[in-house]
């Protein structure tokens, strides 16, 4: 089995420590720098649990106002963006609930599905495939994509894999166990690269094709393990 | 290694949290198996063009207000 590499330790302080201790202290201008710093972020997860621009900007300003307010519940266990996304997280499904006047909204919503579990599509791309759409024809496609993915795992795969936090900090940051954050973060990289598959494989079969024979098909397409 | 244990660990190939002894197991199966290979390639370049391109910007003048927004609400708060 394989073994996770070991965390590098940290012996420096993140830099965000210094800032919430000058906020801690009275000084608004280290929190105007945190906002700066992570606001981009946090609107882009707000907007993927929102699917709406107004909700996603009052999303991060609430969720900034709150993280102030509450400073001094931040213990600094963690680094001070998860407890921040954690907030923005609970405020985009408290937006969300209300949007839907009261009805239970949670991380957990669709994700039963088995769709894109298993790999279907092989055919392999073309080199560099987003050069054939212009930013806007793009930008539609990923939003279509991701879109089409269940909230609990649109959200673990924009910590992960945009936003580059750990595993164990997107658990933190969602409330989630490690283990449901791997298995979401791997059906969502699936279900995104079959969706994907559709726009940028290669228009002409004939490589792939030639390639997948020339070594033995595996059993993804057939049902038999090579 | 079997297609289906290497989907397993796909997404340690794909992070790099992967024991040598197993890595090599990974390049001999990949050797021989185009699919997982292909799996493999485009689930990685799924990552990287998501990570490269921002769907949701976040528009300067709207930062703007939203910046001041939240520094006056932040100053009252005090």
């Amino acid at each position: 089995m394989p073994t996770i590499e070991p965390v590098a330790e940290q012996n420096e302080p993140h830099p965000d420590v210094a800032l919430v201790e000058r906020v801690r202290a009275g000084d608004v201008s280290a929190y105007d720098t945190l906002v700066r710093k992570y606001e981009r972020q946090l609107f882009r997860i707000a907007q993927h649990i929102t699917q709406n621009r107004e909700d996603a900007e009052d999303v991060m300003q609430d969720a900034f106002l709150k993280a102030y307010e509450k400073l001094d519940q931040f213990q600094g266990n963690s680094k001070f963006y998860t407890w921040l996304v954690r907030i923005a997280v609970n405020e985009s499904l408290m937006r969300l609930r209300k949007r839907r006047t009261g009805k239970l909204v949670s991380m957990d919503e669709d994700i039963q599905t088995e769709e894109g579990s298993v790999p279907r599509d092989f055919a392999d791309w073309a080199p560099n495939p987003e050069q054939n759409y212009n930013q806007s024809e793009l930008a539609d496609i990923l939003k279509k994509t991701i879109q089409g993915l269940p909230q609990g795992f649109r959200v673990v795969f924009v910590l992960r894999d945009v936003d580059g936090l750990s595993t164990e900090e997107t658990a933190e940051a969602l409330g989630l166990s490690v283990p449901a954050v791997k298995s979401r973060l791997l059906r969502a990289r699936l279900q995104l690269r079959e969706r994907l598959s559709r726009y940028f494989k290669r228009t002409t079969p004939a490589a792939s094709e030639a390639k997948a024979s020339a070594k033995g098909n595996g059993p993804l397409g057939n049902g038999v393990d090579a | 290694m079997t297609c289906t244990e290497f989907l397993a660990i796909l997404d340690d190939v794909i992070d790099k949290s992967i024991a040598a002894e197993t890595r090599a197991e990974i390049e001999v199966h990949l050797r021989k198996c185009g699919h997982c290979e292909v799996v493999l390639d485009t689930t990685r370049k799924t990552i990287e063009i998501f990570r490269c391109h921002e769907i949701y910007e976040l528009p300067t003048e709207v930062s703007e207000r939203l910046h001041v927004a939240i520094i006056e609400k932040c100053k009252k708060a005090k």
